[in-house]
């Protein structure tokens, strides 16, 4: 799905070689700093490498239109953000970015179970604690439906048992819609848990080791 | 009813300057360090509308096309210069190149309509009508752009995260800074509009006041009045509107990518 040959970015990423595989689940762990965040950046082109190659379905990334690669390979930060009033507009947001038709009111309310939020689609979104619009960020890339998923952090502001359990939700829907997932973390227990694929990156410089394959 | 202006005899002007004694008194007393701003613009104002009094003659009196194009052509050089000076953040080149030929563009179009079709004076370039309609358009349309320019840049700074965000999940670069595109129009053309619900209640207009001052009659002061807010709006809006639709891009890169 995405290759990286030899790409460099600035003096924080280094990558020699490496591919993300259709349909696998990766994990990105390592301490904070280390250029976990700027990989998946340049994976869904909001920066561009200085050097080397990165290719998405064999295409340079540079040679797609960005706003369709993102549209294929769209991203979450982590930092949720809020895109909208109401609980609605922010899960109908994804779409409306995307220029796809809204979600059902059924799917929106589908969504928000499927990650535990115990919310209305009419609830004022500016009252959500930062977990809860984690999850909110989750549900509204789950109705955008983009065939990959690249998650920065997407649990980091939940406890641990709700952290493994909206991980779990999300890695199972993913799979189940045979989707390609990236993800960042700093927990060893949910890349063990569930990623097909570990990535250690470690500072400055290349790292590319599958640790648990 | 006395249909002459009183004539101000130099001294009935000088009077007038007591109102700036009285507020450099009250600074004075409370020691608030303005004097010599309150000095410098009172001497600035008078000097600059003595100049342009005596140029108005001398264009009034030799009216030729050139000479309007010129003095319509120098207000909008120095309005704009004005945005790129009361706009702190720093403009970079495309940013200016945007913002002059919004003004140049919106405000030309508007003026034209307005003095073709509206007024409807003849010749063309008859200054005693060009030159005050221009300098209200071009004024207030320097006020408007100068508010979207402050809005765009400080929104796309303060919200670069949402931006991002929004472009992550496939947004178009429009579609990403459409929020702040909107509130830089609105907070442009908000004191326009706000202009027109005061007027005739809160207060009277300065063209208005100064046309009834000189012996006009009310019903045509205000018919004037009338027709020079609606193509202020109109100037308004479409050189704010031309700016902001142009003026996000500067942002971002030819990859949709947010710059710097």
């Amino acid at each position: 799905m995405f290759t990286f040959e030899d790409a460099v970015y600035k003096d924080i990423l280094h990558i020699d070689n490496l591919t993300i595989r259709k349909g696998s689940m990766t994990a990105l762990l390592g301490e904070s700093g280390t250029g976990k965040s700027t990989m998946l950046k340049l994976m869904n082109h909001l920066v561009s490498a200085d050097k080397g190659v990165i290719r998405f379905q064999a295409t340079p990334v540079q040679d797609w239109d960005a706003v369709e690669l993102r549209r294929e390979a769209a991203m979450l930060s982590q930092q949720p953000v809020l895109f909208g009033d109401t609980v609605k507009e922010n899960l109908e947001a994804g779409c409306r970015f995307a220029g796809k038709p809204l979600p059902s009111e059924e799917q929106m309310k589908h969504s928000i179970q499927q990650y535990d939020l115990q919310k209305e689609l009419d609830d004022d979104a500016e009252t959500l604690s930062g977990g809860e619009q984690q999850r909110l960020a989750l549900a509204r890339l789950t109705l955008l439906d983009p065939p990959v998923c690249l998650l920065d952090e997407p649990t980091s502001a939940l406890d641990e048992g709700l952290e493994h359990e909206v991980m779990e939700a999300f890695i199972e829907h993913a799979r189940n819609k045979k989707k390609t997932v990236v993800f960042v973390t700093h927990s060893r227990s949910i890349a063990d848990a569930y990623a097909d694929e570990t990535i250690d990156i470690t500072p400055f410089s290349y790292k590319g080791r599958k640790v648990n394959e | 009813m006395n249909n002459t202006i009183i004539d101000l005899t130099i001294w009935q002007l000088a009077a007038a300057y007591v109102f700036i004694l009285m507020l450099l008194v009250i600074v004075k007393i409370r020691k608030i360090p303005r004097s010599k701003e309150i000095l410098i613009s009172s001497l600035r104002m008078t000097i600059q509308l003595l100049l342009v009094g005596y140029i108005l003659i001398y264009l009034f009196d030799n009216p030729h096309p050139l000479w309007t194009a010129l003095v319509v052509l120098l207000m909008i050089t120095f309005a704009v210069w004005n945005i790129f000076r009361r706009v702190r953040s720093g403009l970079d080149k495309k940013m200016k190149q945007i913002i002059a030929v919004s003004m140049a563009a919106g405000t030309l179009s508007s003026l034209i309509y307005f003095n073709v079709i509206v007024i409807q004076f003849s010749p063309w370039y008859e200054p005693r009508y060009f030159i005050p309609i221009a300098g209200m358009i071009i004024g207030n349309s320097m006020t408007g752009v100068t508010l979207g320019v402050q809005t765009l840049t400080e929104g796309m700074k303060d919200q670069r995260h949402r931006v991002e965000s929004a472009l992550m999940l496939g947004a178009s670069p429009k579609e990403a800074s459409r929020k702040i595109v909107n509130q830089s129009f609105d907070n442009a053309i908000l004191p326009t509009i706000n202009s027109m619900v005061g007027t005739g209640i809160v207060f009277l207009p300065g063209m208005m006041t100064g046309q009834i001052l000189a012996g006009v009659n009310p019903v045509t002061a205000i018919e004037y009045q009338i027709a020079i807010l609606l193509g202020v709006t109109g100037a308004v809006s479409l050189t704010v509107i031309l700016f902001v639709q142009n003026g996000y891009k500067v942002f971002f890169n030819d990859k949709s990518q947010l710059r710097g």
